[in-house]
């Protein structure tokens, strides 16, 4: 029987019960016990587990990484969220130099249990500083785990996950997730932080795709399926360490590959997703893979310019009727000013 | 501790940075080092002032801190020749000290880094309602990174058992204080404006250094929070290297006389003598402490490197 609750409340189930189940895990952000409680991911936590364990912080995000780092080498397990993914690159030199490195470069001696939660923006004027999406940034960096889930239970198992892990984990959560609904199992679980998921198989083309991304690939694959194309979407669910070998054997059935990624297309996920399958199977390529991303500027404010800076299900569909030679309408992937695409449903009404 | 134990921590410190020095020149050290010669007394008198189930973080320059903590010098100088036996299995060098049984958590060269790590550590001990406190040593370029005050301030709000030591030697590599920071405002002022009791002391006085960190250290640890104290002195050695730096014109012949005058052992030592200690009885520490070095450098010296298999490992903890 299905168990549906919001994305934000599987978050927060998880929360909750990692701070019942372990003593040693506390978790820390600026706004975690307020009224709005992280989008609804932290919400009444701090009433149920004390000011002790669940705690607002500086805006010094930096200094405060440190403290969480100094406080998983004491043996506590802390949660570290950020707003937006966006504030956390004031914290890039100890998330990259120390909280990275800590447990290879004393040589094993200390290990960095520590989840930095993230939020990426989008939509209803995020604009440049709210609204990136720099996961491949982290996965540059040996010794960082990413995830980045997509549904509401591998949500709630990959929180759970990440606290148990032993190992720093950055935790990416679009903003435009935390209202979709799903399945969540009762209780504790863990989703693996590793493996990818068969979101939709097929046998025509493979798409590749994480956290918000998934779902415009599911939209693409049922435009594609309207012309009798059979799509295999792969939910990566984990960035960092990626799954080749279930992205290598779906493109050896496939023979075709496109990646959906939310980040600028240049140094990007898809760019590595295709050069292991290249270097892997060249052979198996029926077609040069495609990338759809986003571009290679800035997000703009204005939602008349943010209007066509998200790539979106009609982009994919054209990259895999390219990889066809089927006809693409370039026109048509375009909006115009008559419908503003900045928002993920009618209940979102702002402000962030 | 009595002065002639801080005597012996700090002609220890001076002997292992001058076989260092020495040794530099074979070229087997195949890392940078940062000599605390000049520097010993903040090191010996700092960590003499804390328990042995206490914590000490440092930066690039922190060989003094790791021994007057207790780090194994056998490690120390493993680590400095890469070898697996080094403190990090030669993952790290001289600018990655850690010695966990002797509660030094680590060194980083990263500028400030380790402050808000040791501000964790403390703030672990309270959430964990341990008595241990944790002293972070920094130089005084650290007080102009962010982290440090983004770390003093969380340190005062939460009244957490961290001291913060700070080594004034007026140069950032070659950059004097006076490019850095306001000539109208001392170092040690900028933590009163988080709310810290703060001190600043003369840092080649061995005895002034210990009794300051004592008392910042029993503070801490009966609940009464984090103290700054900012302890001057000099580097006599170049920045980076085994030699000296004093031709390249950054800093003067006369301010280098005037501190080398003021050197924190010998200092010491004539206080020993005037007290009644034999001269005989001093020179036989350092018979002792050379032997002692001969053996960890031969230990480090015959010691095998890391395999080349180990070089991948250990990237994630199981």
């Amino acid at each position: 029987m299905n168990r549906i609750r919001k994305y934000h409340e599987a978050l927060l189930e998880a929360t909750d019960l990692c701070l019942a189940r372990d003593p040693r895990v506390y978790l820390m952000g600026l706004g975690v016990p307020d009224p709005k409680g992280i989008f609804g991911t932290t919400l009444g936590l701090q009433q149920k587990h004390g000011a002790r364990r669940v705690l607002d912080m500086p805006t010094a995000e930096n200094g405060m990484t440190g403290v969480a780092i100094g406080t998983a080498i004491a043996g506590m397990r802390p949660i570290l969220t950020h707003q937006r993914l966006d504030f956390a690159l004031l914290a890039m030199e100890q998330m990259v130099n120390q909280a990275a490195k800590w447990h290879y470069m004393f040589g094993g001696q200390m290990r960095v249990p520590l989840v930095i939660r993230m939020i990426l923006g989008r939509g209803w004027g995020q604009g440049p500083q709210h609204s990136q999406s720099l996961h491949a940034w982290f996965a540059h960096v040996p010794g960082l785990k990413v995830v980045m889930p997509v549904t509401p239970q591998d949500a709630k198992g990959l929180l759970i996950a990440s606290v148990e892990d032993d190992n720093p984990v950055i935790f990416l959560e679009h903003r435009w997730l935390h209202n979709i609904t799903g399945h969540v199992p009762e209780g504790h679980y863990t989703v693996p932080i590793g493996p990818a998921r068969i979101a939709r198989a097929g046998k025509d083309v493979t798409i590749v795709a994480a956290s918000y991304m998934v779902l415009e690939a599911l939209r693409a694959a049922e435009l594609l399926a309207a012309d009798g194309i059979e799509t295999e979407v792969i939910d990566l669910r984990t960035i960092s360490p990626l799954d080749s070998d279930t992205i290598n054997e779906s493109v050896s059935r496939t023979g075709r590959l496109v990646v959906a990624d939310l980040g600028t297309k240049s140094f990007g996920i898809s760019g590595e997703i295709i050069a292991r399958v290249v270097e892997a199977q060249l052979a198996s390529l029926k077609a040069p893979p495609g990338r759809v991303s986003a571009p290679d500027y800035p997000t703009p404010t204005s939602p008349a310019l943010a209007n066509n800076y998200y790539p979106r299900a009609p982009h994919i569909v054209a990259a895999v009727r390219r990889q066809f030679g089927l006809p693409v309408d370039e026109a048509s992937l375009m909006v115009d000013n008559s419908i503003w695409l900045d928002v993920p449903d009618k209940s979102f009404t702002g402000p962030f | 501790m009595d002065l002639k134990q801080l005597y012996y921590e700090m002609l220890r410190i001076r002997r292992v940075e001058e076989s260092i020095a020495t040794l530099y020149a074979e070229q087997q050290m195949r890392c940078p080092v940062h000599l605390s010669i000049g520097q010993e007394a903040v090191a010996a008198g700092a960590a003499a002032a804390l328990k042995p189930g206490d914590q000490a973080m440092s930066g690039h320059r922190s060989h003094a801190h790791y021994l007057a903590k207790g780090g194994s010098l056998r490690a120390m100088l493993a680590e400095i020749y890469g070898k697996a036996t080094g403190c990090c299995g030669g993952k790290g060098g001289s600018m990655h000290l850690v010695d966990l049984a002797a509660g030094f958590m680590g060194a980083v060269p990263i500028v400030g880094s380790t402050i808000p790590i040791a501000v964790g550590l403390a703030f672990g001990a309270q959430l964990q309602g341990s008595s241990r406190v944790t002293l972070a040593f920094f130089g005084e370029g650290a007080t102009e990174e962010g982290v440090f005050h983004e770390s003093i301030n969380f340190a005062s709000l939460k009244k957490l058992p961290v001291v913060f030591v700070c080594e004034n030697n007026f140069y950032s590599v070659y950059s004097p204080l006076e490019v850095r920071q306001p000539r109208h405002r001392e170092v040690f002022q900028q933590a009163i404006g988080h709310g810290v009791e703060s001190h600043q002391a003369d840092g080649n006085e061995v005895a002034e250094v210990l009794r300051l960190t004592q008392a910042a250290v029993e503070k801490a640890r009966s609940g009464g929070g984090p103290t700054f104290i900012e302890f001057k002195t000099y580097r006599w050695r170049e920045h980076c290297g085994p030699g000296y730096d004093n031709d390249i014109g950054y800093r003067t012949p006369e301010e280098y006389e005037h501190w080398k005058a003021l050197c924190p052992l010998e200092r010491t030592r004539r206080q020993l003598l005037a007290a009644g200690t034999a001269a005989a009885e001093l020179d036989t520490m350092q018979a002792r402490i050379d032997l002692e070095i001969a053996e960890a450098a031969a230990f480090a010296k015959a010691s095998p490197f890391p395999t080349r298999e180990s070089a991948t490992q250990p990237l994630f903890a199981a």
